[in-house]
């Protein structure tokens, strides 16, 4: 088999050769015409909530640019202590405040480079259609047998979970976590998928998950029940002489990024409010 | 802390004792059967060996879930599925354990040889009685390291527990995953604790599983 493969191989070589010519030749004229002049790989830990649109943004970005991204997505929590520990990003797109701002201080990340990309918005979810209006009842009726968070210690939304209950209901959290009636999710992103196989009934989740998903409806929770959620970007000390790291977050920036993370259901604060009291 | 370690022992004892009510039968027939699928059974035991405990984990999520037949036959049953609550981290665990009891029970009945239970035929004992005198006794040592593994095993348990566990105190929240917790919250202090400890059980374990193993080798007690 080898044998006649090779002979076709030897029949056809003029023509597979000129045409491989053609084709090396043609993308690196493309690739000189439309890249930088070096191509780099960035690494971005992003925090669950925001993995979705980080990967549509990401796509635009390697398109514009020809750099790299590659994306890791967990809780903020978790990133925040792997990064603290050595692990190998350049940038952090965490959803709070004060995991970039401590990685700062500690001089793991670059001061100066934080900014505020996106602020969350929380919604309730119930995989059952139709239930809208009458989420927020069953909240605070404790209609409800479980309900699905992040876990509030490593993850912005599910402290702003915990925060709702504990405001609109008479319900006391750590009560309903001792009952066993919330289940405590790694990142949001598993909180979701809990309420999605019928686990949960309901579950704290980002308006960007629900937008993007299908199926169930959800609550938008008012943000007078939460403390605002305001996610912050940062470079981080080994992505400081990466390219690709440095042009991303100006990407981030971009009058036509901010409108399509609006889109995916996030509000903006002002325009480049870059907060550098670090 | 306690109630963690209270019901990360209570989930082990649980699932051993279910662990050897299943697996002896199972080693029982594999060390004895002549049927084709002998081999397709003990690959079947053995999957958990290989498998990324996230597949099982994935699987148990969907199977145990009010969707599937096994969940919706669970919720009729008991008024609740099983996932996310302590008897679907059994379950997970009897799975996930259960090739680490069936071997080495197995191991013991095959190293027995037919002598035994022929010699105990030819005196008039039954099926059972020959089992349960002979055969089982025979076994012990096979036994025990069976238990003591299948014990361990489900101590440290993680990947299972993380896909079906939803970290409820008192019930679902094991060793492992409060370690988890606590390295992520940053709480290490909590974290060195419960980790040096299980270090200590896990040597303690193997220490045993040595002594019984030289026991074996000198022969059944």
């Amino acid at each position: 088999m080898w044998a006649r493969a090779h002979a076709e191989g030897k029949r056809i070589s003029p023509f597979v050769v000129v045409i491989c010519f053609r084709l090396f030749l043609l993308s690196t004229l493309t690739i000189m015409a439309t890249g930088p002049a070096q191509a780099a790989t960035a690494n971005v830990a992003v925090a669950a909530n925001f993995r979705g649109v980080l990967a549509e943004i990401a796509r635009l970005f390697m398109q514009h640019s020809g750099h790299e991204i590659v994306i890791s997505s967990g809780s903020t929590g978790k990133l925040y202590t792997q990064i603290r520990y050595g692990a190998p990003y350049d940038v952090f797109l965490a959803a709070d405040q004060t995991r970039p701002a401590a990685l700062i201080r500690q001089g793991v990340a670059v001061a100066g480079s934080r900014f505020t990309y996106a602020r969350g918005k929380l919604v309730l979810y119930s995989r059952d259609a139709g239930l809208t209006d009458r989420l927020a009842h069953k909240l605070k009726q404790g209609h409800w047998t479980r309900l699905a968070m992040a876990n509030p210690l490593i993850a912005p939304y599910g402290r702003a979970g915990q925060q709702v209950i504990e405001k609109i209901t008479d319900l006391r959290f750590d009560h309903l976590v001792a009952k066993g009636r919330i289940l405590q999710a790694d990142n949001i992103t598993q909180a979701y998928q809990f309420a999605m196989t019928g686990h949960a009934d309901m579950a704290f989740v980002a308006l960007s998950q629900v937008k993007t998903g299908e199926g169930g409806d959800y609550w938008i929770i008012p943000e007078t029940h939460y403390d605002p959620v305001l996610q912050d970007a940062v470079l981080l000390r080994r992505g400081a002489e990466n390219p690709a790291a440095t042009a991303f977050l100006e990407y981030l920036k971009d009058e036509r990024t901010r409108s399509l993370i609006r889109g995916y259901g996030y509000e903006m604060v002002g325009q480049d409010r870059t907060v550098t009291e670090n | 802390m306690w109630e963690t370690i209270f019901l990360t022992i209570k989930l082990a004892c649980v699932s051993t004792v279910f662990l050897l009510l299943i697996g002896t039968p199972l080693a029982w027939w594999l060390s004895r059967t002549e049927s084709v699928w002998r081999e397709v059974v003990a690959a079947v035991v053995a999957l958990p060996l290989v498998l990324p405990p996230t597949v099982l984990g994935f699987y148990l999520l969907l199977a145990l879930g009010p969707d599937s037949p096994l969940g919706g036959a669970a919720e009729a049953l008991f008024g609740h599925t099983l996932a996310f609550r302590f008897e679907g981290l059994v379950i997970g665990s009897i799975l996930y354990s259960l090739p680490f009891v069936v071997q080495p029970i197995r191991n013991a009945f095959q190293a027995m040889g037919p002598g035994p239970m022929e010699a105990a035929a030819t005196l008039g004992a039954g099926p059972w009685d020959r089992f349960f005198s002979v055969a089982l006794p025979l076994a012990r040592p096979g036994m025990i390291t069976a238990a003591v593994l299948g014990f361990a095993h489900t101590m440290g348990e993680f990947g299972v527990v993380m896909m079906i566990g939803g970290n409820i105190p008192g019930e679902t929240r094991v060793l492992s995953i409060a370690i988890y917790d606590y390295v992520e919250a940053l709480e290490w202090e909590k974290a060195h604790y419960l980790s040096a400890g299980m270090v200590v059980f896990s040597f303690v374990v193997i220490m045993a599983m040595m002594v019984i193993g030289r026991k074996l080798r000198r022969g059944p007690v």
